[in-house]
């Protein structure tokens, strides 16, 4: 397993498990569990800094960015305009290039925006990003985002923060059988069970935040992830034994003692 | 002079985006800025005067997912 390196645009990891950084209780916290997690790529959000009570210590004082791919997202954009107004500050700050683009339609579901999605894909695209794009489990949709040169298609599992599961196991293996880039579950993973079925489904990679940061022991969680991810590759590139309708001896049939 | 600085009408004594930077004690964070919705490349900060009314956006990271 140790040549099964997760590519995405020009990047390769080791780990298939992406984090987010949101929700922690601390910013220790938050560096406890990422190690913990193993996980080599991080979420952060691009926001104001607060000129009036800029506190003595940042979210990159924990995660260190020289060993981390940090990985700017668009939390909270609702146009296609914000959006790529949002990643190019990023890039000015750390010069990343690779990102993770999130346009949503309201603020209840937390459902993309597609319409929206599309065009900032278009522009991030031709500015010369390299754009891992959350959207919804719509096979379709997610073959336009990979001809417009996303390097990466996130398709939810659930809406975000929900930790309902795999809404729709079904799309998520017919977007990843017909998909060129890879595919990243992001949202919805709510526990350990989700984010090895979604491997197990040919994922290439999953996108958890919530799950770790709410859990009781983050820590604990984090590593529970980290050996999901690992086990549902696993058996996705062990091949899994076809179903039965019926049972199946282990045993051998013959040589019985009463035969 | 006054300027619009992440959407507060902020005085300040800074006459270019450097100065500004410095005057706010952000020197060693990991920042971006935009003038006037334009983002502005770090290497010229001491380049790009402020004007009057200038709208800045001055952002860093935070948790997020």
């Amino acid at each position: 397993m140790t040549d099964d390196v997760f590519k995405v645009g020009t990047y390769e990891f080791k780990s298939r498990l992406i984090v987010g950084s949101g929700k922690y209780k601390s910013f220790q916290a938050t560096k406890d569990a990422t190690e913990a997690s193993e996980a080599e790529m991080i979420t952060v959000a691009v926001r104001r800094v607060n000129i009036t009570d800029m506190g003595k210590e940042n979210l990159l004082d924990y995660i260190n960015p020289k060993e981390y791919t940090i990985l700017p997202n668009t939390a909270g954009c609702f146009n296609a305009d914000d959006a790529v107004r949002t990643l190019r500050l990023a890039r000015e700050a750390g010069g990343w290039d690779l990102v993770k683009l999130e346009v949503l339609g309201d603020t209840e579901t937390l459902y993309p925006n597609v319409v929206e999605t599309i065009k900032a894909a278009e522009t991030l695209v031709k500015d010369g990003f390299q754009v891992m794009v959350y959207t919804n489990d719509d096979p379709i949709v997610a073959r336009t985002l990979e001809e417009i040169g996303c390097v990466a298609v996130m398709p939810l599992g659930n809406p975000i923060g929900s930790g309902r599961g795999l809404a729709n196991p079904f799309n998520i293996r017919v977007i990843k059988q017909r998909a060129h880039v890879p595919i990243v579950v992001d949202a919805g993973i709510g526990t350990a069970s989700d984010a090895a079925k979604a491997m197990e489904l040919g994922a290439d990679a999953a996108l958890i935040n919530t799950a770790i940061a709410e859990a009781k022991h983050e820590c604990l969680m984090a590593k529970a992830m980290r050996d999901a991810i690992r086990a549902g590759r696993q058996a996705y590139l062990a091949g899994r034994m076809q179903k039965r309708a019926f049972a199946s001896a282990s045993s051998p049939t013959e040589g019985y003692i009463w035969d | 002079m006054q300027i619009l600085l992440n959407g507060e009408t902020t005085a300040t004594c800074a006459s270019t985006l450097g100065e500004l930077v410095i005057e706010l004690g952000l020197e060693e964070r990991m920042i971006a800025m935009e003038r006037n919705l334009e983002v502005v490349p770090k290497s010229q900060y001491n380049d790009t005067r402020l004007c009057e009314n200038d709208r800045i956006e001055l952002v860093h990271m935070i948790g997020g997912g």
